[in-house]
């Protein structure tokens, strides 16, 4: 009798510690906002709190303000969306001085995603951003599937992965992940070469590549064709390739793609992410990151777990 | 309401008590179907005093489905109010509604008593849902069109905005694309203000995602956040 009351307070007593360290980016728990869905958090800061948010990753910023696809760029899906925004950003000069100023007071750690159409422009971005305040790391988006040039080119081949993270790495001091692109034959080939061009860490999933048509009026349903497929359908698809990239790489890994529980975020630390990311799943829940937080919280106690180092890549053991 | 229709009474206080005429809420998903985004819907009528909101919802899918299938007493999570809505019309103003494009304008309808002329057309009696007693409004005269004639005039919006635009302050309208396209080329003809509420396709509903938007002559802009109600002359609708 009271070895179990005692059991109980040693239970509620006990506080597990979330925190992570991600390439150097000191997390207070390993759940950040996806590049996109959340855009520069303004609109999502004004809805939930942010307190059981670690981070954001911002929408894709490039050097010139790009205009984006045409409508419709988005369409439901079962479990998931297709979606081809196209990289829609007001351009780095805008950013630094409309955005970054109120990401700054928001109390997260802010990770800017990088897009480009040319190693020149990639590296532009970062050497831009080399001055500011407020930054605690780059994620190099090489694998956006909604943009004609570039973009997803850089991320399918492996020579150009190595040259255009160099061209990045020469730019910035700051923590660089590197994003890679489901669209490819070896995951774990783009990995290592991400990591041998001096990445700090590995992102992945974006999105698969797809389309939908219409069959009314005979035609492709997003204005720009081909779109990105995001959300519960990928899941097992980005859990495979988090489970080859960390095998493949010494640098932690970054994991996304259809999560939406805290029992999908623990699947993809126990593939090897060290943190993970949550995109469309904010969409149908804005308070997702509260339900993973609380989620991990419970698990790790039940477990009898301080932290979640001893579960990183625990399924591969 | 007619089969294929339902109207949905909601108690939320705090949106009711905001929201203001062409302002939408986001409708999340029961918690049986977690991987669904929210459904866009119109505020239909807003009571203040006790906090009670009624959105109409046409069963076009899935997700609306579900919604009409919902039973009284159920519990419904709801984003909003969202958007910016429509400008207070001025006496004489005409109101061009579409099918479900009666929503936001029956509570514009309401939401001023000087005198207004509302334009309710469809392509047939059947999709003419709205019940008469609630458009039952002072000073708001109300003229019906079908574009087959099953009831009222013989007509498109179109055919009948143009026979009532001359002398009118300004027109507001909410329809399907072709109708808003129309509209907003009469307007324009005749010089007339008017403001259109859009649909696109959403999935955050407050403007952080980009994926709602709409051409205007300033570039791309979000419906769920720049509009859903925009100027006529800002919109490229065949962009
Ligand atoms: C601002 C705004 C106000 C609206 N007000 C009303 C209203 O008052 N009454 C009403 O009946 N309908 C309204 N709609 C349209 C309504 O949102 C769609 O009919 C509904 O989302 C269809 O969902 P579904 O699952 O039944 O259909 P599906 O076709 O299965 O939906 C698939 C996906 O496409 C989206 N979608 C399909 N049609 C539309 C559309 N026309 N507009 C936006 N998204 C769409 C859905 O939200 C969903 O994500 C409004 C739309 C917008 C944008
Ligand atoms: C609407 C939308 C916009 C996105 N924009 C970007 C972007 O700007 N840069 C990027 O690297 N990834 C972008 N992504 C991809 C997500 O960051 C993420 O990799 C992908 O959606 C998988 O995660 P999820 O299933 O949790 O959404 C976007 C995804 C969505 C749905
Ligand atoms: S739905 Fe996300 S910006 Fe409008």
């Amino acid at each position: 009798m009271d070895e179990k009351k005692d059991k109980k307070r040693q239970e509620k007593e006990f506080e597990p510690d979330l925190s992570v360290d991600l390439a150097g980016i000191v997390l207070k728990n390993p759940v950040l906002a996806a590049s996109g869905p959340f855009g520069y958090g303004h609109e999502y800061g004004e809805l939930t709190n942010f307190k059981d948010l670690a981070g954001i990753i911002v929408k894709g910023v490039s050097l010139e303000p790009w205009p984006g696809n045409s409508p419709p760029r988005i369409s439901e899906t079962p479990a998931g969306m297709l979606n081809a925004v196209g990289l829609q950003n007001p351009g780095l000069r805008n950013f630094i001085k409309e955005d970054l100023p109120r990401l700054r007071n928001c109390g997260l750690r802010l990770i800017v995603n990088v897009v480009g159409c040319t190693m020149d422009e990639y590296a532009g971005v970062a050497c831009g951003l080399a001055g500011e305040v407020g930054i605690d790391g780059l994620e190099l988006n090489i694998s956006c599937p909604n943009i004609k040039a570039g973009g997803m080119a850089f991320g399918t081949d492996p020579a150009a992965t190595r040259q255009v993270v160099e061209a990045v790495r020469r730019e910035t001091k700051l923590p660089l992940l590197v994003k890679l692109s489901p669209n490819v034959a070896d995951i774990g080939i783009m990995a290592r070469a991400a990591e041998e061009a001096g990445a700090d860490g590995i992102s992945l999933i974006n999105t698969l590549s797809g389309m939908l048509i219409n069959t009314a009026d005979k035609k492709p349903l997003l204005g720009n064709t081909f779109g990105g497929l995001s959300g519960p359908a990928i899941m097992p698809v980005a859990l495979k390739m988090v489970w080859q990239a960390a095998e493949a790489v010494k640098i932690p890994v970054l994991g996304m793609g259809g999560i939406t529980t805290a029992d999908d975020a623990l699947q993809f630390i126990m593939a090897g992410a060290r943190a993970v990311a949550i995109g469309t799943g904010l969409f149908y829940n804005p308070e997702l990151a509260t339900v993973i937080k609380t989620g991990l919280e419970r698990y790790l106690k039940k477990e009898g777990l301080l932290n979640l180092d001893q579960l990183e890549g625990i399924a591969r053991s | 309401m007619g089969p294929g229709f339902c109207r949905i009474t909601l108690a939320a206080p705090d949106i009711a008590s905001l929201v203001e005429p062409g302002q939408f809420v986001q409708v999340f998903m029961p918690p049986e179907h977690p991987h669904m985004l929210p459904r866009p819907f119109s505020i239909y009528k807003a009571d203040a005093e006790n906090g009670v909101l009624t959105i109409l919802v046409e069963i076009k899918g899935k997700g609306s489905r579900l919604l009409a299938d919902r039973g009284p007493g159920s519990f419904l999570k709801l984003l909003g109010p969202l958007g910016r809505g429509f400008p207070p019309p001025p006496p004489g103003s005409i109101l061009v509604a579409g099918g479900m494009g009666i929503a936001p304008l029956a509570f514009l309808a309401e939401s001023v008593n000087k005198p207004r002329t509302l334009l309710y057309c469809a392509r047939t009696a059947d999709l003419l849902v709205c019940p008469g007693a609630d458009l039952d409004l002072p000073g708001l005269q109300i003229i019906r069109a079908t574009d087959d004639g099953t009831t009222g005039i013989k007509g498109t919006a179109a055919d009948l905005l143009s026979g009532q635009i001359e002398g009118a302050p300004a027109v507001f309208a909410c329809g399907p694309r072709p109708m808003l396209t129309a509209v907003k080329e009469i307007c324009l003809r005749w010089g007339v203000n008017a403001w259109l509420s859009l649909e696109e396709r959403m999935a955050c509903g407050i403007g952080a995602c980009v994926g709602c938007v709409v051409l205007t002559i300033d570039g791309y802009k979000r419906v769920c956040r720049d509009g859903p109600v925009f100027p006529a002359e800002e919109v490229i609708l065949d962009g």
